[in-house]
């Protein structure tokens, strides 16, 4: 079969790891951290304070290695399970499919920790059994009745970037998998500029829609730390959430009409009204609803011109309290910028060892702090301070209007305006940060994030509760080496915040260490919940939260959903369990 | 035996501070660098920060609003209220201050005791907690002298001074109140009933100084001295205030560190004595302190500070609590735990009494207190026990309660009978030794009264008794279990582990005023009974019995002569309670005199020999026990009214309890009617 563009992932993107091949951290034979490729500004540059901050945060050391698997081991997957009516009348719509081993097992997983560390250690569990590759709305609605008709299982895969265990075959199935990939379905169908909204498929990855929109002058604004590789349908079935929400809004403000294909049938609006009250909003059952209803084919979603002028920014707290004192009243001005993020000294002291040798495009952030410190402001506490990031959009005046306003109120704070560079720095980092977890389990260091969303008056408890945990777990479950355990407020709300935590550690000495993680990481989200935090802000339910999806829409809740999926979807054939 | 081994502290080093007080100035002491590792939780917080914070906070705000509205008052005023209720309360710790009250202290302290032994590791796990979370010191409390002694220790050790809780009283005796204050200690009020701006005051109060967790937190979980050296239930006000924090998450953690402070001699013990006696406790004063300077020229032997291990909170409380209850309302909103928070406070309270017990140092005088008790009153008066006899079994006993796993404070350097002799010197105001016998000691009659009163007679006699009684205390903790079961045998006449046990959970129940036992920890204490039991041969134990050994009958016939005391002196009391014939509700006061008349009149015709039951606590304890166990119902007036057959059924269950003591009631006694009060009970 003939199959064009990303299809074949696996030929540009890591197999066993994030991201694309050409790009991965390593340390070099005189022992400096470099970045490889072209596809980032961080690229082909030295970071030479990495390996320190590596060796002095972890306890690790670059005698010691642990490295992955090189290839994949087609014997190791398990042979496919096919239903061959299925497979028989697939071939006859002419829809493209394949049960390579490489195609079934690069589909079978996501991101998590333990997922990851599985397939560098060439252990491959339940994955599909067959892979589809649908071209557009027609070929999902063939395929789904065809998977009701022989009662097979489907699995919608968009960009595999999920972090909830989400994509993992539930190993009780015992019906052919078939992963139902919706890469094909990539184009911008039409972009209606007098109501500003486009109409996209929805395996569209985030960077391509961007692009695409760019070239005639628009954007959606919706960009996940996830953009380069997450799809518009994926964003759609886990409530997707954008670093500038703060402008753009986050999916469920975006969107302005689903299609979707369900067992029943296809369900959409019929209209594109901007608001309606037509009883509750048929969108928030297909918002969030990650997989176990159908597969969302085509999205309507607002655009905007593409912002006149970006600016950077960046502030210095003496402190984290005073750092979340500042967001919450930007927040409760209401003048956020695009973005505002506020780190804490762990991740200080981490961008602080990201810092590239070659610095005429980065100038160097702490360089020009320390100066600061020791002239002026000595006050800091090093060992205290954190910093906040900022992003600012939208025509030029405005946006220095903007940016003094915050840096105002952040100086009520005792916050200092530190420069436009280490506020770029910041972000470009976030698109990074997931390569350096391979980085770190090439030396027996294994890393996780998780986040939460939580009510202003929390975040400073969750915050110091949920990372205290994480430590004393680590010693409890018999880690040998302190952890690093560090957060940031990412994105703030009128009415609370969302945090997202860092949690890595050593497990050398330990038999077990990815149910080490495990127990640590289920504790930390018992204390999150114990603290008032939610469930998820964005990465969704999956199957790796849903023992807590009870205590946290209530019994009536999640009979509400079940009902929900037992009428949308009697069969199962949506079966990835999900959810509930 | 080595000497670590007799004294029952095999890991823990003792050292006495005062050895180093002695040999170098006391100035010097005072002016030292103080150093303390500095907390990382956050930045230390003045007083005057922490008022401020309490003043500005919106719990009191709302609070503030609330009474404002009942009362009628402006808002503004009823915030001026809780000002001056702060100013009342509030601490002003300074440095300085301590320092002067170092010097004092030390000037002091070395007068009253040859020596104050300190565990060292347990001073050195303290300091590693404070650096971590909020600390809550939580000693015994036997004597006024209590009260800095902790501060004291902490400012030698470089460890950051606690900010102390206490009664208001000392508050206002002139200068020392002031001197208290700015050592760190916060002034609450006895009686607070339902003033709903003084427990919002209080409570935010106590948990900002735990929020910030820079300075210790020391209150004694009792609530008050104890008056019989005895445990005392666990009061849960404060203790909620203090561990609310945690289960708001506003704190990671908290830790706990029980602290047993015990001494060889109480310097309070007379004036305790004649408290109980119904003489009222002189009030705190500045004069009366100056005058009390009495007490300082005798010997009070040594004390012993043995700080125990910081319990963390958070770990105890897994799988108990769930703090998401507070996940719905606003932080700052007042509101009332829930039933599973209290259940939780009451848990750990009792769970840190009970750890005071366990690091208590028991005293040869304590051993020996508890062997002189059980002979008769007028023989110790008149005839005097032999010192040899006395001798020999202080040191079966001692033997003993080793063998139970109890702490002893027995020193190793002298000989067993000079140790035992120096302690009976120490304790002449209670009995002193002459011609190889020991007698009670008795107040000399004063020389211009010819006569007295056969009542002034037995109150004379009770007061001596009394104290012995309360030095016996000191012992309990380590054998009230086996005791128990002990009696549980002996009441029985049962080997079957069930009935035993039955019985057993009966005599808790009806003791919990008596003696302190954890909620919940019924089976885990059988259990220790039957392994103390065995440990020293008196009983074998099996899956289904507990059969009493023939050889050791006399450690069964101690323990239960241990206790008979406390089951004759309920006993009486039921009885007079039943007895009140035309009296159907009675209030407190009444109570009291009814019970001291009828136990007076029952010593005097020598049908009662326990003089504990003239002992006020004792007789409120009953009362206590009768309304738990809701053969007693106490009025919104403060009356009691008494179900006398629910009063009888309790007296059946332990009516048999020993031939010879008091038989009320001729009812058979059975097991079914055991089970049936048991039942009623739950």
């Amino acid at each position: 079969c003939v199959i064009c563009g990303n299809a074949w992932r696996h030929e540009v993107m890591k197999w066993n790891g994030w991201g694309y091949s050409d790009s991965r951290f390593l340390f070099n034979k005189k022992g400096q951290a470099e970045f490889t490729g072209k596809r980032y500004k961080l690229s082909g540059m030295i970071l030479p304070a990495l390996k320190d901050w590596f060796e002095g945060t972890f306890g690790a050391s670059l005698q010691h290695k642990s490295p992955a698997t090189p290839l994949l081991n087609t014997s190791a997957v398990q042979a496919p399970t096919l239903n061959q009516d299925f497979v028989e009348e697939l071939k006859s719509i002419g829809v493209p499919f394949s049960h390579e081993a490489e195609d079934r097992a690069f589909r079978g997983h996501g991101h998590c920790l333990h997922e990851i560390f599985a397939l560098r250690e060439g252990k491959i569990g339940r994955v599909p059994d067959m892979v589809v590759w649908p071209n557009c709305h027609n070929d999902v609605e063939k395929i789904v009745a065809l998977a009701c008709k022989h009662n097979v299982c489907l699995i919608p895969y968009g960009g595999g970037t999920s972090v909830s265990s989400a994509l993992e075959c539930p190993p009780e199935e015992t019906r052919s998998i078939v992963s139902l990939d919706t890469s094909q379905m990539n184009r911008i169908l039409w972009i209606d500029e007098k109501n500003l909204t486009a109409h996209v498929e929805a395996g569209i990855i985030g960077q391509d829609l961007e692009r695409l929109l760019n070239e005639s002058g628009y954007c959606t604004g919706h960009e996940p730390d996830s953009m380069e590789f997450s799809s518009l349908g994926g964003w759609v079935s886990t409530r997707a959430s954008g670093m500038k929400k703060n402008i753009y809004g986050n999916i469920e403000d975006l969107v302005v009409h689903i299609k979707m294909v369900t067992p029943q049938g296809v369900i959409e609006k019929s209209c594109q009204g901007p608001r309606m009250s037509t009883g509750p909003d048929i969108h928030h059952f297909i918002l969030g609803s990650e997989g176990t209803l159908g597969v969302v084919t085509e999205v309507t979603m607002k655009i905007r011109p593409v912002p006149e002028y970006q600016k950077y920014g960046s502030v210095v707290f003496p402190n984290f309290e005073q750092g979340v004192a500042c967001l919450r009243e930007v927040a409760k001005q209401r003048c956020a910028p695009a973005s505002i993020r506020l780190m804490d000294n762990e991740q200080f002291m981490f961008g602080h060892a990201l810092k590239p040798q070659v610095s005429s495009i980065f100038t160097s952030f702490l360089d020009g702090l320390k100066k600061f410190y020791i002239t002026k402001f000595k006050g800091f506490d090093p060992s205290r301070l954190c910093v906040a990031t900022l992003l600012f959009e939208g025509n030029r005046e405005k946006v220095l209007q903007h940016e003094k306003q915050v840096y105002d109120i952040a100086a009520k704070f005792g916050g200092l305006a530190a420069g436009e560079d280490n506020g770029q720095r910041g972000y470009m980092l976030t698109f990074v940060i997931a390569y350096l977890r391979d980085l770190g389990m090439d030396y027996y260091v294994i890393a996780e994030s998780f986040e939460t969303s939580v009510p202003w008056d929390r975040v400073l408890d969750v915050c110091r509760n949920v990372k205290a945990r994480v430590v004393r777990e680590c010693k409890d479950k018999g880690v040998q080496f302190s952890p690093l355990s560090s957060c940031r407020v990412t994105q703030t709300y009128d009415a609370g915040a969302c945090v997202y935590f860092y949690f890595a550690f050593n497990y050398r000495g330990l038999s077990d260490p990815v149910h080490v993680y495990e127990q640590v990481e289920h504790a930390a989200r018992e204390e999150i919940l114990a603290n008032g935090g939610s469930l998820s802000h964005h990465h969704g339910v999956g199957k790796l939260r849903k023992e807590w999806m009870r205590e946290t829409v209530s019994e009536v809740g999640v009979g509400m959903l079940q009902s929900v999926k037992d009428y949308v979807d009697p069969k199962n054939i949506f079966g990835n369990r999900n959810l509930l | 035996v080595s000497y670590k081994d007799l004294r029952g502290m095999k890991d823990d080093e003792f050292v006495d501070i005062l050895e180093e007080r002695r040999c170098s100035s006391d100035l010097g002491h005072a002016f030292r660098t103080f150093n303390p590792q500095p907390y990382k939780g956050g930045p230390p917080c003045s007083a005057a920060d922490l008022n401020k914070a309490l003043l500005d906070s919106h719990f009191l705000h709302r609070v503030v609003k609330e009474v404002a509205m009942e009362t009628g008052s402006s808002q503004e005023k009823v915030m001026e209220e809780a000002g001056e209720i702060l100013v009342e309360m509030s601490h002003n710790l300074h440095l300085p201050f301590i320092r002067l009250m170092g010097y004092t202290f030390s000037k002091v302290i070395k007068r009253l005791f040859t020596s104050i032994f300190v565990n060292m590791d347990g001073l050195n796990t303290l300091q590693q907690a404070v650096q971590e979370n909020p600390v809550i010191l939580m000693p015994n409390h036997r004597s006024y002298v209590d009260f800095l002694i902790i501060s004291y220790i902490l400012f030698t050790y470089d460890i950051p001074v606690p900010v102390i809780a206490a009664g208001v009283p000392l508050a206002e005796m002139k200068i020392v109140g002031e001197i208290l204050r700015r050592s760190g200690a916060f002034f609450i009020r006895r009686s607070i009933g339902s003033d709903k701006l003084y427990w919002a005051v209080l409570s935010e109060y106590v948990r900002g100084i735990v929020r910030h967790g820079f300075a210790p937190v020391e209150f004694y979980v009792e609530g008050l001295r104890s008056r019989t050296l005895k445990s005392l239930t666990p009061k849960l006000g404060m203790m909620q205030m203090v561990l609310e924090p945690y289960f708001k998450g506003e704190v990671f953690d908290i830790t706990l560190v029980p602290i047993s402070i015990s001494y060889d001699r109480v310097l309070e013990e007379s004036l305790l004595a004649r408290e109980l006696l119904g003489v009222p406790k002189p009030k705190e004063s500045t004069a009366g302190l100056l005058k009390a300077s009495r007490v300082l020229q005798e010997d009070y032997g040594s004390m012993q500070v043995n700080f125990g291990q910081p319990l963390s909170v958070r770990k105890l409380c897994e799988g108990k609590i769930n703090r998401s209850y507070y996940n719905l309302v606003p932080r700052d909103l007042p509101m009332k735990p829930s039933a599973e928070a209290l259940a939780c406070v009451s848990w750990l309270a009792h769970v840190v009494v009970g750890l005071q017990e366990r690091g208590s140092l028991i005293s040869p005088w304590s051993l020996m207190a508890c062997l002189l008790i059980q002979e008769p009153t007028t023989v110790l008066a008149e005839q005097g026990l032999l010192w040899d006899d006395l001798t020999e079994k202080t040191l079966w006993l001692r033997k003993m309660v080793l063998d139970f796993g109890a702490r002893l404070n027995w020193p190793g350097e002298a000989p067993n009978s000079a140790v035992m002799s120096s302690a009976i010197s120490l304790h002449r105001s209670i009995v002193y030794l002459k011609a190889g016998r020991v007698y009670l000691t008795q107040e000399e009659v004063p020389l211009r009264r010819h006569r007295i009163s056969p009542e002034e007679g037995v109150f004379r006699t009770a007061v001596p008794v009394l104290m012995l009684a309360a030095y016996r205390n000191q012992s309990l903790h380590a054998l009230v279990r086996p005791a128990m079961l002990a009696m549980s045998i002996c009441i029985t006449r049962s080997t079957q582990r069930d009935e035993l046990f039955r019985f057993f959970c009966f005599l808790q129940e009806v003791f919990a005023n008596e003696f302190i036992f954890i909620p919940g920890n019924l089976s885990q204490d059988f259990e220790e009974a039957c392994l103390c039991l065995n440990s020293c041969g008196a009983v074998y134990i099996s899956e289904q019995e507990v059969r009493v050994s023939e050889q050791s009958s006399e450690v069964i016939t101690f323990l239960q002569k241990l206790l008979q005391p406390f089951i004759d002196s309920y006993q009486l009391i039921f009885r007079c309670v039943c007895e009140e014939e035309q009296v159907q509700v009675f209030t407190e006061k009444q109570f009291l005199a009814a019970v001291r008349a009828l136990a007076l009149k029952l010593i005097l015709s020598g049908e009662l020999h326990t003089y504990e039951t003239l002992s006020s606590d004792t007789q409120k304890n009953v009362l206590s026990a009768l309304c738990r166990l809701e053969a007693v119902a106490k009025s919104e007036i403060n009356e009691f009214k008494v179900n006398k057959a629910a009063v009888r059924r309790i007296t059946d269950a332990l009516c048999k309890s020993r031939q010879g003591s008091i038989t009320i009631f001729n009812y058979n006694y059975s097991v079914s009617s055991i089970i049936q009060v048991q039942l009623q009970l739950h």
